[in-house]
């Protein structure tokens, strides 16, 4: 294998393709976090006072909590509260009227990314285009076809902006499934959260266009906070999907999103993340700490949540995007693909709760360690007393690439109603040089056979992931995996 | 198309090929015979490139171009095919999908433009019907869940479809019942051509009924013992290999 591994070192260098920065002009809160900090976000964003309670509450109860460090299957140095830059905003010309507004370098920056924030496609009648809310460091930028939603009823904005104008539905939705409470980082969150976006999708409506976040972290020093509220009313149903980059940096990042997902009676939801943060350079250095709170309830009976995501970025990722299925007949789904390479971790999987009767969940997850990394699945199906005939079907499969690499599976089961149906499958597997030869055997080179192997591997997961977003996924995975054998 | 001299090669610091001496040109059909731990094995793995196996001595050419120089993937380019003694699983992988892959590469070598999906679905269903093959097993993974007979089918349903110049078929006949065998022969016969050689690795005579070869090679401890026409073949069933272990230089 001595050429092989040659050639891997070499690739292995190869380029996270989305490591630049722009030079905006950026207007920042000070450095670290304090009541102050919180005072001076809610203003910036001209919010309601109950909004500001609710901020300072969370950060209250944050302050009395601990850094939970020891749990997960993560290693990495006390992150210094203090020491994050909690806001930063590409700073507006002016109030901004129309895309000819935005500053052109914010522009030039989605371009670069492949985001398109105009919205001529659908004028030019093609029915495929995806609704934008791009968001950089700490505001979103940009909301595309507003207003062919608004014609369906459906409000799909910015987290600010709803604040504002549809303030009777945060005030009802928000932390109704990711509470404050819940955890260190929903605390954190709760309390220095800058924008994200949101979405609701009325009664009986199908939301004709997928919707998608484009998360972008540019400015340095800076941590990501953003909020994600959807709400699906009854038998209503919506597609997210949720992309996000970041510059190369030396430091370590911070992103502490949550997404709240509310399915009422019959509606569907189905969210799917592609996730490729600065992982760190093969050494280790930089790259985001990934530690996101992502849950939804199936509050309705037959109602259904399904998470997708593609985890291939962050120099360290937590998280578990979960569903809560209280309605009868509701569905709860997690498919995920988690990459790591060089000494990337990731401690992810999901949690499904099982309140109601006939509940279902199906929970998917491959992971792939290569170089030095561990990738971890930790996953959780509890069936509540009561949920009669509840099940599940679980399957973990792993994919060790070389020999320096880990993977873990923790799965945890409770089970408090007989008539449960659980079903746990797990798989280790190596890529063998076997499989490698072969190809190599049919005229295909080692590189686009990792990647023809490993998305063979993948295909139940990518399966689930619309058409654009499931090509560019594949596309990531070679990329991410490169010269990853050896 | 393909001569090897002199070629020493081994795994792990053991020498297995002690020194082979080949000649195939093209349309040709060789056969070559050996009792297990011989080197058959090897002699294809060495051939394909597989990177376990050193080489420590002689040369191997294969269209005048130093074949031994080759990364295996430019060796197949080259229209090198081997036909695995156990073809591997790819889970997920659709046959279809692995062999377009496969090809446009190969033509991407040669300077050719890909096949457009419509060409290549024609040339799939043209080869299928060669090996007798189900529409449904070129969709399903390569060769995941596939029974023996399925697999090296497969290999020669590829093999079809990828029109290498010279193919080594490694025990293509192993685990396959008479059925199977019939069909498998089959394949290679309808692809026998002016311009193709094979060199059909085997321990027994029963496919050489089927694939006729015009030379027999016996292998036995790293070398060539004794070569011939068919008839070889049948005197070695008849006497079986220890009659060669006679023929064979002292070790």
């Amino acid at each position: 294998m001595s050429d092989t591994n040659q050639l891997l070192e070499e690739i292995t260098g190869s380029e996270y393709k989305y490591g630049w920065t722009t030079n905006i002009d950026t207007e920042t809160a000070p450095k670290g976090i304090n009541a102050e900090v919180i005072r001076f976000i809610s203003q910036k964003k001209n919010e309601p006072t109950w909004m500001l309670e609710l901020r300072l509450k969370a950060f209250r109860h944050w302050l009395t909590l601990e850094e939970p460090r020891h749990w997960a299957k993560i290693q990495y140095p006390a992150i210094n509260f203090n020491d994050i830059i909690y806001f930063a905003a590409p700073k507006p010309k002016k109030q901004l009227k129309n895309l000819n507004e935005v500053d052109p370098e914010l522009l030039k920056t989605f371009e670069k990314l492949g985001i398109s924030l105009e919205e001529q496609k659908r004028l030019s009648g093609v029915e495929s285009s995806i609704a934008v809310d791009a968001v950089i460091d700490s505001v979103s930028v940009k909301t595309t076809f507003k207003e062919v939603l608004a014609e369906k009823g459906i409000i799909f904005c910015s987290f600010s902006e709803a604040v504002q104008e549809h303030p009777e539905l945060v005030k009802e939705y928000m932390g109704s499934v990711v509470p404050y409470t819940d955890n260190f980082y929903a605390a954190l969150n709760a309390a220095v959260f800058s924008d994200g976006s949101f979405c609701y999708v009325p009664k009986g409506v199908r939301c004709p266009m997928e919707l998608s976040t484009y998360f972008r972290i540019n400015s340095a020093g800076t941590g990501q906070f953003e909020r994600t509220l959807i709400i699906a009313d009854e038998g209503a149903y919506v597609s997210y999907l949720e992309g996000c980059t970041a510059p190369k940096r030396d430091e370590n990042q911070l992103h502490a999103a949550v997404v709240e997902i509310v399915a009422h009676k019959n509606a569907e939801v189905k969210y799917s993340t592609v996730q490729n943060w600065y992982p760190g350079d093969k050494d280790g250095k930089g790259g985001i700490y990934n530690f996101v709170t992502k849950r939804g309830i199936c509050i309705g009976n037959n109602s259904k949540i399904s998470w997708t995501q593609v985890e291939t970025g962050s120099a360290i990722t937590w998280k578990y995007p979960s569903v809560i299925l209280k309605g009868d007949n509701s569905i709860g789904e997690f498919y995920s693909v988690a990459v790591t390479n060089n000494l990337q971790q990731a401690d992810t999987g999901t949690k499904m709760t099982h309140i109601g009767k006939n509940t279902r969940s199906t929970i998917v997850s491959k992971g792939i360690s290569a170089g030095k990394s561990n990738n971890s699945y930790r996953g959780l199906v509890r069936i509540n007393k009561g949920a009669h005939n509840a099940r599940n079907f679980s399957q973990c499969d792993s994919l060790l690439m070389g020999d320096k690499c880990g993977a873990h599976t923790f799965p945890y089961i409770e089970i408090k109603d007989k008539s449960a149906i659980v079903e746990h499958e797990a798989t280790t597997s190596k890529i063998g040089e076997d499989q490698l030869f072969y190809c190599n055997q049919r005229g295909i080179e080692t590189e686009k056979a990792i990647g023809l192997i490993v998305n063979g591997y993948c295909k139940e997961v990518l399966n689930q992931l619309p058409m654009e977003f499931a090509v560019e996924s594949q596309k990531l995975l070679a990329v991410s995996l490169e010269g990853s054998v050896g | 198309m393909l001569s090897i001299k002199n070629l020493k090669a081994g795994i792990a610091g053991k020498e297995i090929l002690k020194g082979i001496n080949l000649e195939v040109k093209a349309g040709e059909v060789h056969a070559i015979m050996g009792p297990n731990g011989s080197g058959k094995s090897t002699l294809s793995n060495v051939l394909a490139g597989r990177e376990d196996y050193d080489v420590s001595d002689g040369q191997v050419l294969f269209n005048k171009k130093n074949l031994l120089e080759m990364p295996p993937e430019d060796r197949a380019r080259e229209g090198l095919f081997l036909a695995f003694q156990y073809p591997v699983e790819i889970p997920g992988v659709s046959n279809i999908n692995f062999l377009k892959t496969a090809l446009s590469e190969i033509r991407q070598y040669k300077g050719l433009p890909p096949l457009d999906t419509k060409e290549f679905l024609k040339l799939v269903k043209e080869k299928q019907a060669l090996v007798e093959m189900q529409g449904s097993l070129a969709n399903r993974s390569v060769n995941e869940g596939f029974s023996g007979g399925e697999k090296k089918r497969n290999e020669i349903f590829q093999m079809a479809m990828l029109e290498p110049t010279l193919a080594v078929l490694d025990e293509t006949d192993s685990g396959l019942d008479i059925d199977a065998l019939r069909i498998v022969a089959n394949g290679v016969n309808m692809l026998r051509a002016k311009n193709r050689a094979f060199v059909v690795i085997t321990h027994y005579q029963r496919l050489l009924d089927y694939i006729v070869p015009d030379f027999v090679h016996v292998l036995y401890n790293g070398r060539i013992v004794k070569s011939g026409t068919k008839e070889l073949a049948m005197e070695l069933e008849e006497k079986g290999y220890e009659w060669i272990k006679e023929l064979a230089p002292a070790v």
